[in-house]
C-alpha cells in the first residue's frame, strides 16, 4: 500500500514559492502541454541510426576517404531518419524518432545485447527498448561492428599501466565511449546559412595549391566533405518544411494550420539562408544543434553560447516592426527549452561502469556576460531566458547568469531571485576572470570575450576552439598510493611509483615530494593516452558537420579534431581538493608537527576504515584546520597543491601543437571516485565521496558562506580554466527581498577576490529526506550537484546522500 | 573579555552583510532567552551527550578528577571541576566544550577585518551583541573606536539596561543600536527577566531623544508580552518617541533554546511559566495595534 502523502516537507512550501503564479507572463497552453509531455516523456533507445549507419558503412567503407565518408553517413542519416513535428510545437527537429528518444553510436562505442537488456530494466536511468529492436541490434548492428569501433581501437592501444590506473579509478578517460565535443557556438551560427558556408569552401577548393601544399588533397577531402554535410542538413530541415505541409493538408484547426504552414516555410529558409527574424534564428540554431549530436555524439551535447546576446538584435528588430511581441518571443524561448530538455545523454556501454548516474547532457546557456566590445551583454532577452527558467522548472538546458563588474544589479537581483526557487539554476560565473583565464592562454581579447562556459564551468573561445576534456584525475587516490609506497590498498595492485615507505619520512615535506612525484607519473601517463586518443579521433571520427561552425576550419581545411581550430586546447579536470587538503592538513598537523600520532598509527586506523579508532577520527574532523574556513594553516596547502597541479599539467603538449591546461571540476565524478578509495587521512571513511570540485569537504566548512569565499579566494584561479564553487543554502537564508540583495553581495565579493563560479543549492534535508520516501510526490524537486542540476529522484543513493550530506548553512 | 560565539555572514544583526560578536555577561535573565551561555560573565562548560562517542578521554586528562562516565553520559562533579578546560582542549568530539573564550581586542578586531571584504559590498559591518555588550564598557569602547578608524559600520545589541553615561558614551561611539522591548510592565519585566524596565525606557527615550539610529525588535510570546494591555502601552510608548524609523520588529517566540540548557546542564524556564508561541491570529492582531499608533510592523528576521 501507498503510504506516502501528498504533502511536502513544510520547508519546501518556501522553496516552492508561488512566483511562477505570480509572474505576468506564465506559460501559455501549449507551453503547459508540451512541457508536460517533455515530462512525462521515458527515454528510450532508437536503433535508427545504427541501422542506417551499419548498412552504409558495409557499403561504403574504403570507397571514400574517411572525412567524405563520414559526411556522406551523415547525410544518410539525415536523408532517412524519421521526422518528428510534435502537436504543439514552434520550433521542431528531434535526433531520435520521438522526444527522449536517443539514437546510438556504433562506430564510437557498440552496446552489447547484454547492456541494452540491462538499459531496458534497471530502476534508475532506464533507456526502454523492445526486445525486436535488441534481436535487430544483434543481428545487423553489434557483428559488424566487432573489432571496428573507437573504444576498441583505443583499448587495443593503451599500455597496460594506463589500463592498470584505469581500473583502479585513479582516472577516467573521457573519450573512450564518446566524441571530444563539450563546445558552444559564436554568432556566425545567425550571420551566415549554409548555402553561404559552402561558397566559402568551394572558394578555398578552387585556391588549393596542388603544386605547393602536400596537404592540398587532405584539405580537398575535408573541405568537400564539409560541403556533403551542409547538404545534408538542408536536407534535413526541407523534410520537416515537407512534413509539415503535409500535416497542414490534414489538420482541422486553422490556426495551427497556419502554423504549419509558418514551421514549413522557417525550414525552408534555415538553415540554407542565414535567419532573418527571431522564430528563424532560434529554429536556425536548434538545426544546427541537432546537426553536431546526430553527425558524432560528443561530450556532452552542444551549446549555443551567448544565446540573449545572439538572439538579441532579433528581438529588437521585431518589437520595432511590431512582427514580434514580448509573450510570442517568451513562447519561442520555452518552445527552445523544451526541445533541449528532450535531448537525453546517450547510454554509456559496461553498464557497471559506475562514473555516471545521470540522464543529464551539458547545455549550459550563458546568460547576461560581455559583448565583444566589451561593453554589458545583457539585454530584454536575458531576463525572458530568466523568466523560462523560472517558469518551465525542468532539467535542461542548464543556464547560467554571467556577471561581470559591469552587469547592472538589477540583472544579478532578478538572477538571485530565480536561484531562490531552489531549482538549482541558474549559477553564477565571472566573465572578468574567465577572461583573463582565455588571454592566459592566448586567446584574442576579442575571442575570449566571445567566449564563455560550456557545459559545466569549463572555458572557451566560443566558435573558435576545441576545448578537449580528456577525463577526472583523482588527486586524492594519489595521495592514497603515494601513503602505500605506490601500491593501491583497494584493489592490492601497483599502480604508482615506489616513493618509499611512509612510515620513514621524517618531514612533512618529503612525504609531500612524493606525492608530487606520484602526480607527475600519473599526469604524464595520462597526457600520452589521450594524445593517441586525439589523433584516433581525427583520423577514424572526423566532424565535418561540427566543422562548419569553428572557426578556422574552413579557411584551413583542416577538421575540427584536427588542428582546424583557431585554438585547440587540452584539460585535465583535477577533483577533490579539499578532501586532499585536508588530509595533507591532518598529516602535517598531527603526525609531523605534534605528533600526536605516528605515521603507522594513522595508516593503521585508516587501512581498518578508524573502526575501533572512532576517537582518532573525531579528533581529526574537529581538531584540524580543513580548507573553506578562511584558516591559513589549511588554506596555504590548498593554494600550493593547486599551483602544483598546474605546474605538473600546464604546457604538456598535446598534438595539435597547443598545450594542456589545469580545469578543476569534478561534476559528479566525485561519487565514483569515492567509491574506489579506501579511508583517508582527513577522517573521511572508506567509498564515501570525495570533495567536488573546488569545493570545500562536506562538513569540513564550519565558518559559513563568506569564509569559504574567502579560501577560494586565495587560489589564483586564472591559472585554471575553470573551478567549481557548490554553496547549499537553506530557503530561510534567501526569505526577505534584502537577503537576495546580500546574496548578491556575497557574489560580487567572491568575483572580487578572482572567484570563477559559484553555484547555490537552495534546500532543506527535510525535504531532501521526504524526497526518499515519497518519490513520487517529488517528481519536479531539482537538485544541483556539482556542474549541473538533475531531478533528485533520478539520482541514484549515493548521490542523493551526497547531496544531504553537503554543509547546511545554518540559520545564521 | 570572554567572547562566546563569532558569526560570519551575520544577515539578521542589522544592515547589509555582517560579523556578530557575542560578549559574555548579562545583568538580565529573561526566561525564554535563546543563548543561555551568554548569561553568566564566568566560563561555563557545555556537554553536548549526542555527539559524546564515550572514549573517556575527558576522564583521564582531568586534573580534578571531576569527571565520571555515566548511562547519562560524562557526569560533572561541579564541586571539583575549577573550569580550567583540559576536557574540552581534548575531548575528540567537541562533546565537551568551555562556552567563553578570552580574546584580546587584536584578537578580535583581526576576526572583524576578516570580513571587511563582504561589509564594503554590502553595507554591512559589526555587530557587538550579548549577552551584553554594555556589561563590558572598557573592551567595547576600544572596540568601537577602533572600528570606527577602519570606517567600519558599528551596531551594538543591547538590552539598554546600564548606566546612562556608558550608554551615551557607546552611543556616541556606534551608528546603530539594536533595542529589544520586552514587557511595559516593570513588576512583569521583574519577574520574567529578572530586573524591572524604568532604566530601560528610560535609556530608550534618551537615545530617541539623542537623535540615535536604532532598530526595536520585540520578542512576542504568548503568557508574557503578547497580551492587548502591554502591546497597546508598547505601541503607545513607542509612538510617543522622537523615533524616524518608527518600525517594529516582531519576533515570535520559539524553544530554540531548550537544547542550549540541556547542554549547560541548566533548567529551562525552571518556574514552569506558562508561555507560547502567538497565534497567527494574535500575531496578526498585535500588528493592528501597532498600526493603529502608526508603527509598521515586521515578522521575524
Amino acid at each position: 500500500m501507498n503510504t506516502c502523502t501528498a504533502q511536502r516537507a513544510p520547508h519546501s512550501a518556501s522553496n516552492f514559492a508561488p512566483s511562477v503564479e505570480a509572474n505576468a507572463f506564465g506559460m501559455n497552453d501549449r507551453i503547459k502541454r508540451l512541457r508536460k509531455e517533455t515530462f512525462d516523456a521515458e527515454p528510450s533507445l532508437s536503433i535508427e541510426r545504427a541501422l542506417i549507419e551499419t548498412r552504409f558503412y558495409k557499403e561504403n567503407y574504403g570507397k571514400y576517404p574517411i572525412p567524405i565518408l563520414r559526411a556522406k553517413n551523415f547525410y544518410e542519416i539525415c536523408r532517412q531518419k524519421t521526422i518528428y513535428i510534435g502537436k504543439d510545437e514552434l520550433i521542431v527537429g528531434e535526433r531520435g524518432p520521438k522526444p527522449k528518444c536517443v539514437p546510438t553510436f556504433p562506430e564510437l562505442t557498440c552496446h552489447s545485447v547484454e547492456d541494452l537488456h540491462v538499459l531496458n530494466t534497471r530502476e534508475l536511468q532506464r533507456y526502454t527498448i523492445s526486445q525486436e529492436d535488441i534481436d535487430t541490434y544483434e543481428r545487423e548492428v553489434i557483428p559488424y561492428w566487432k573489432g571496428r569501433t573507437q573504444r576498441e581501437r583505443i583499448f587495443g592501444h593503451v599500455p597496460q599501466e594506463w589500463k592498470e590506473a584505469y581500473e583502479v579509478g585513479m582516472f577516467t578517460e573521457f573519450m573512450e565511449q564518446r566524441a571530444p565535443g563539450h563546445t558552444a557556438l559564436d554568432g556566425k551560427v545567425y550571420r551566415f546559412g549554409l548555402l553561404d558556408l559552402k561558397e566559402r569552401i568551394q572558394k578555398e577548393l578552387d585556391d588549393l595549391d596542388f603544386m605547393n601544399d602536400p596537404e592540398a588533397t587532405d584539405k580537398q577531402e575535408e573541405l568537400t566533405a564539409m560541403a556533403i554535410s551542409c547538404d545534408a542538413a538542408i536536407l534535413f530541415a526541407e523534410r520537416h518544411a515537407d512534413l509539415a505541409d503535409e500535416m497542414a493538408l490534414t489538420e482541422k484547426d486553422p490556426k495551427r494550420v497556419e502554423e504549419l504552414r509558418k514551421i514549413a516555410e522557417v525550414c525552408r529558409w534555415v538553415p540554407a539562408h542565414a535567419p532573418r527574424d527571431y522564430w528563424e534564428a532560434i529554429q536556425m540554431y536548434w538545426f544546427v544543434h541537432l546537426g553536431t549530436i546526430t553527425e558524432l555524439n560528443g561530450w556532452d551535447a552542444m551549446n549555443p553560447g551567448h544565446f540573449d546576446q545572439h538572439l538579441a538584435p532579433f528581438y529588437e528588430k521585431g518589437i520595432a516592426e511590431g512582427t514580434l511581441t514580448r509573450d510570442q518571443a517568451k513562447e519561442l524561448m520555452s518552445c527552445f527549452f523544451i526541445k533541449v530538455n528532450n535531448h537525453t545523454a546517450p547510454p554509456k556501454v559496461g553498464i557497471t561502469a559506475k562514473e555516471s548516474g545521470t540522464y543529464n547532457d551539458f547545455t549550459n546557456l550563458n546568460i547576461g556576460g560581455v559583448k565583444a566590445d566589451g561593453s554589458d551583454g545583457v539585454s530584454e532577452v536575458s531576463y525572458i531566458m530568466l523568466e523560462t527558467i523560472e517558469e518551465l522548472h525542468i532539467l535542461q538546458p542548464g543556464s547560467a547568469i554571467h556577471i561581470s563588474a559591469r552587469t547592472p544589479e538589477r540583472f544579478l537581483r532578478a538572477g538571485c531571485k530565480v536561484i531562490r526557487q531552489g531549482h538549482g539554476y541558474p549559477s553564477v560565473f565571472n566573465p572578468d576572470v574567465y577572461i583573463q583565464e582565455l588571454m592566459r592562454q592566448g586567446k584574442s581579447l576579442h575571442d575570449a570575450r566571445e567566449g564563455g562556459c560550456s557545459g559545466c564551468i569549463e572555458v572557451g573561445a566560443f566558435g573558435k576552439e576545441a576545448y578537449v576534456l580528456t577525463g577526472y584525475l583523482n588527486v586524492p587516490k594519489i595521495l592514497e598510493v603515494t601513503l602505500n609506497n605506490g601500491w593501491d590498498p583497494v584493489s592490492g595492485r601497483k599502480v604508482g611509483l615506489e616513493t618509499g615507505d611512509p612510515r620513514g619520512f621524517a618531514t612533512y615535506e618529503e612525504l609531500y615530494a612524493a606525492f608530487l612525484k606520484q602526480v607527475q607519473y600519473f599526469v604524464d601517463m595520462k597526457v600520452r593516452v589521450s594524445n593517441y586518443i586525439d589523433r584516433m579521433f581525427a583520423k577514424y571520427a572526423p566532424a565535418t558537420f561540427l566543422s562548419l561552425f569553428i572557426d578556422d576550419c574552413i579557411a584551413k581545411g583542416r577538421d575540427y579534431y584536427n588542428c582546424g581550430p583557431r585554438y585547440n586546447t587540452t584539460y585535465i579536470q583535477c577533483t577533490g581538493l579539499g578532501t586532499i587538503t585536508d588530509s595533507l592538513a591532518t598529516l602535517k598537523k598531527h603526525v609531523f608537527e605534534e605528533k600526536r600520532w605516528s605515521m603507522d598509527e594513522l595508516l593503521q586506523a585508516m587501512a581498518n576504515n578508524f573502526e575501533g579508532a572512532e576517537a582518532m577520527r573525531q579528533m581529526i574532523l574537529n581538531r584540524t584546520p580543513f580548507f573553506g574556513n578562511d584558516d591559513e594553516y589549511a588554506d596555504n596547502i590548498a593554494v600550493k597543491v593547486f599551483n602544483d597541479l598546474y605546474d605538473a599539467i600546464e604546457g604538456k603538449p598535446n598534438t595539435k601543437g597547443e598545450c594542456f591546461h589545469l580545469n578543476m571540476l569534478s561534476t559528479t565524478c566525485h561519487v565514483y571516485f569515492g567509491k574506489v578509495m579506501g579511508a583517508t587521512p582527513n577522517g573521511r571513511l572508506a567509498g564515501r565521496a570525495i570533495s567536488d570540485g573546488t569545493s570545500p569537504s562536506h562538513g569540513a566548512d564550519t565558518h559559513g558562506p563568506s569564509a569559504v569565499i574567502k579560501s577560494l579566494g586565495k587560489l589564483d584561479q586564472v591559472k585554471s580554466g575553470g573551478t567549481l564553487l557548490n554553496q547549499r543554502f537553506l530557503p530561510s537564508l534567501l526569505k526577505r527581498e534584502e537577503d537576495i540583495s546580500k546574496l548578491a553581495s556575497l557574489i560580487r565579493s567572491y568575483f572580487a577576490l578572482g572567484g570563477h563560479h559559484i553555484q547555490f543549492n537552495i534546500v532543506d534535508t527535510e525535504t531532501l529526506y521526504a524526497a526518499q520516501k515519497c518519490p513520487e510526490d517529488y517528481r519536479d524537486l531539482l537538485v544541483r550537484v556539482a556542474g549541473y542540476s538533475d531531478y533528485f529522484n533520478d539520482m541514484n543513493a549515493d548521490l542523493q546522500a551526497d547531496v544531504i550530506m553537503r554543509t547546511e548553512q545554518e540559520s545564521f | 573579555m570572554l567572547i562566546f560565539d563569532i558569526k560570519r555572514y551575520a544577515i539578521n544583526d542589522g544592515p547589509g552583510i555582517r560579523i556578530t560578536i557575542f560578549m559574555k555577561g548579562c545583568p538580565l535573565s529573561c526566561v525564554w532567552c535563546h543563548n543561555p551561555e551568554g548569561v553568566s560573565s564566568r566560563k561555563q562548560k557545555l556537554y553536548t551527550k549526542k555527539k559524546c562517542i564515550g572514549c573517556q578521554t575527558c576522564v583521564k586528562v582531568c586534573p580534578q578528577q571531576a569527571l565520571t562516565l555515566t548511562t547519562e553520559g560524562i557526569v560533572t562533579d561541579s564541586s571539583k571541576c575549577n573550569l580550567c578546560g583540559t576536557c574540552a582542549a581534548e575531548c575528540p568530539a567537541l562533546a565537551m566544550e568551555i562556552s567563553g573564550t578570552e580574546y584580546s581586542t587584536e584578537a578580535l578586531m583581526k576576526e572583524i577585518e576578516k570580513e571587511t571584504l563582504f561589509m564594503d559590498r554590502s553595507e554591512g559591518g559589526v555587530t557587538f551583541c550579548g549577552g551584553e555588550p554594555l556589561l563590558h564598557p572598557e573592551p567595547l569602547l576600544e572596540l568601537l573606536r577602533k572600528c570606527g578608524e577602519l570606517r567600519i559600520h558599528r551596531a551594538v545589541d543591547t538590552t539598554l539596561f546600564a548606566k546612562p553615561e556608558i550608554v551615551r558614551e557607546v552611543m556616541e561611539n556606534c551608528e546603530l543600536f539594536l533595542v529589544d522591548l520586552k514587557q511595559m510592565d516593570s513588576a512583569k519585566h521583574k519577574q520574567y527577566c529578572g530586573v524591572p524596565n524604568e532604566l530601560i525606557l528610560s535609556n530608550l527615550r534618551m537615545i530617541a531623544e539623542q537623535g540615535q539610529d536604532f532598530y526595536l525588535r520585540i520578542p512576542l510570546i504568548e503568557g508574557v508580552n503578547a497580551d492587548e494591555e502591554n502591546i497597546r502601552q508598547s505601541a503607545e510608548f513607542l509612538a510617543s518617541l522622537p523615533w524616524k524609523h518608527r518600525t517594529v520588529n516582531l519576533l515570535p517566540y520559539h524553544d530554540i533554546g531548550k537544547g542550549k540548557h540541556e547542554k549547560l546542564g541548566t533548567i529551562y524556564n525552571p518556574k514552569q511559566y506558562p508561555f507560547s508561541a502567538p497565534s497567527e491570529e494574535n500575531l496578526q492582531h498585535c500588528r493592528e495595534i501597532f498600526a493603529q499608533y502608526g508603527i509598521v510592523t515586521t515578522v521575524g528576521g
